[in-house]
């Protein structure tokens, strides 16, 4: 497997455990046992197991018939969106949790952005009967309301992280220093492929499970068991990752990663972290990054709280330096349009940030016999209310 | 010469400090952590050179990173000002070259991996070296990386290098990684960050008891919750010398004069 990590942890140039001495052990007795956990027969029957009777999978690979007309191609749409807390982020908290189990880990932390993965996190934690602690940025706290009430309601303890930023990469920090100061009993759930090894690996094999049932529905569907063409959204790059998992040795498959260019690549209000950023280390792990010539790291902007991370995580950034991967951005404004185009032609209402996924169709030149997927990796129940805002001019559909 | 080698000798007795009922009066290496360009962008200087009238044996000179995974809250937001003041690394190594004028005692250089990635590793280390810093401490640089790709590096340019160790790390990689460091081994005090929790509890008392009956030549400083003169000299009874960062942050942080402040922290120190 040419794209997949090897054994130091490292994807061509990316990658890595960049980590202080305080994380060593805990990283490392992470890294020394989950391929024999997650590997072992057991655990994958007691994941699919879950994944089936309380996530809901597997997810269907709906044929968007109008959607197709309007962009003259057979476009096919990787329901992640049904699964259960609304998004794709689950598929990973079941397996990481039941991973923490088995390595006798009592406490649960975990960091979120819009909270979708604290949603999931927490979630799971109840299932479980396990202790979590969300670490959340003071300003995601305010502005993701909704989500902060599901955590509490699921039982989980929402921690305001106060230092730089306020947001998502400060959340992040303290989690991490959370578990530096608990090393025994605390398993750290991290909800994206970032961080030091094993965790983008361990996640992308979490969320492969999205490749692993397209290729079953293709083959059922179009008697071929790849696409030519996977679209996703790209932010730390989880639902990706595991949208392209399966495809990534087969190059007949185009790898089409979409970032949030917010406000416009050249405006500086970006998350677009390839077209901007460059080399270096974030969270442990070296990746492409946004950052000055000082190497400290800059504040992303988008209009999707899931997409604002200013780095991607470090396959990414190998498909991108390979250019195995295809990138491209959507701007707020086109993310928005496209969320609006696929509500009215198929009654579904996305998330933002797979609405950047869906607004890459009218950027391709797609062929009538091509087979496209889109991973629909969310549902847009949490962005009501910037949807509503932009209604009374709704975009041209 | 090796300043840092000088200084922590004197500081080290022949018998090792092994067991805590034999010291002997010997005292120990205070080494105060600064953050660059804080309170104000161009305190560093004052602020070092006041450090060594005042009997600080060595400086550990701060680069403010905007994430700094190994530090806590006093540190990060002391880096955080630093940052708004204006600090870059340029001005870390003028300030520097200005206090070297007068200031005679080791300076060690604490930062983080991707500030010295984005300025060039071989940029940064003889630059370091030329305006007379001693030692660097880049906790997020991981030792096989280290050996790898720079070990040979440092050598050519003298600069010493110090890695971490915590109450997890096993002896055999306490060993190897006293063996890396060549200006002194940063021992852990605590499962925390820094400016966690005040006093030392039991576990640490046997952990520093470890470390000091390893058979190392390696000189070692506790830091991390090293905050006054009591903790300061626990950790002395064990080893060379401790560090104090986050007290003496919060300390300048709150300061209306440097010198006053400066010779009442040390004071109540040492």
């Amino acid at each position: 497997m040419k794209y997949t990590v090897n054994e130091y942890g490292f994807y061509g140039d990316f990658g890595g455990a960049f980590i202080p001495e305080m994380l060593y052990h805990n990283v490392k007795e992470l890294k020394d046992c989950y391929l024999n956990i997650i590997e072992s027969e057991e655990f994958i029957k007691e994941y699919k197991q879950l994944l089936k009777d309380y996530v809901g999978r597997p997810t269907p690979l709906y044929f968007a018939k109008r959607l197709s007309e309007k962009y003259n191609s057979n476009i096919y749409l990787k329901r992640e969106d049904l699964n259960h807390t609304g998004a794709h982020k689950v598929n990973n908290t079941v397996g990481q949790i039941l991973l923490a189990k088995k390595m006798g880990k009592t406490r649960i932390i975990a960091e979120t952005g819009a909270g979708q993965h604290g949603v999931a996190t927490a979630t799971v934690c109840a299932l479980m009967d396990m202790p979590c602690i969300v670490y959340m940025g003071e300003i995601d706290i305010k502005r993701q309301a909704p989500n902060v009430a599901r955590m509490k309601m699921l039982g989980a303890e929402v921690r305001a992280a106060t230092s730089g930023s306020k947001t998502l990469k400060d959340a992040t920090n303290e989690a991490i220093r959370d578990w530096i100061a608990n090393p025994k009993d605390t398993y750290y759930l991290i909800g994206s492929v970032v961080g030091p090894h094993p965790y983008p690996d361990m996640v992308a094999r979490f969320q492969s499970i999205i490749s692993e049932e397209m290729k079953m529905q293709l083959e059922e569907k179009t008697g071929r068991n790849y696409p030519d063409k996977v679209i996703a959204c790209v932010g730390g790059g989880s639902n990706a990752a595991g949208a392209f998992y399966h495809f990534l040795d087969n190059e007949n498959v185009e790898l089409i990663a979409v970032e949030a260019d917010g406000l416009g690549v050249k405006t500086g209000k970006t998350a677009a972290t390839t077209q901007i950023g460059t080399e270096g280390i974030i969270h442990g792990s070296k990746t492409i990054l946004m950052q000055n010539s000082e190497g400290q790291i800059t504040e992303p902007y988008s209009i999707s709280a899931g997409l604002d991370y200013p780095g991607v995580g470090p396959l990414h950034a190998h498909l991108f330096k390979t250019g195995r991967g295809t990138f491209l951005g959507a701007t707020d404004k086109e993310a928005l349009a496209a969320a609006f185009e696929l509500t009215k032609l198929e009654g579904i209402i996305p998330a933002l940030e797979s609405s950047h996924a869906l607004a890459a169709l009218g950027k391709l030149d797609l062929k009538p016999n091509e087979c496209v997927v889109v991973n629909l990796s969310g549902r847009g129940d949490k962005d009501m209310e910037t949807y509503m805002k932009s209604l009374p001019n709704p975009p041209n559909i | 010469m090796n300043r840092i080698k000088n200084t922590l000798e004197k500081y080290s007795s022949p018998s090792g400090r092994a067991c805590p009922d034999v010291i002997s009066g010997l005292g120990g290496a205070l080494n105060v952590y600064l953050t660059a360009g804080f309170p104000k962008l161009n305190d560093t200087i004052e602020i070092v050179q006041e450090l060594e009238k005042n009997g600080v044996d060595m400086v550990e000179i701060g680069m403010p990173f905007s994430d700094p995974l190994a530090d806590g809250p006093t540190i990060q937001n002391s880096s955080e000002i630093a940052i708004k003041n204006g600090i870059t690394l340029e001005l870390i190594f003028q300030q520097i070259e200005e206090i070297r004028k007068t200031v005679t005692i080791p300076i060690i250089l604490m930062g983080y991996y991707n500030q010295l990635l984005q300025f060039g590793v071989e940029d940064f280390v003889k630059k370091a070296t030329n305006v007379g810093v001693d030692g660097l401490i880049i906790p997020d640089l991981p030792l096989d990386i280290y050996q790898k790709e720079y070990q040979a590096l440092l050598e050519q340019y003298n600069l010493k290098m110090s890695f971490l160790i915590t109450p997890q790390t096993t002896e055999e990689r306490v060993l190897e990684i006293a063996k890396e460091s060549t200006a002194f081994l940063y021992v852990v005090s605590s499962y925390a960050i820094t400016g966690g929790k005040s006093g030392i509890e039991d576990y640490q008392t046997e952990y520093f008891k470890k470390v000091a009956g390893l058979s190392i030549q390696t000189p070692k400083l506790i830091g991390f919750g090293i905050s006054n003169r009591e903790t300061f000299e626990k950790a002395c009874q064990y080893v060379e010398g401790a560090i104090i960062g986050s007290a003496f942050i919060k300390a300048i942080g709150k300061s209306e004069n440097i010198k006053t402040t400066i010779k009442e922290f040390v004071e109540s120190i040492k």
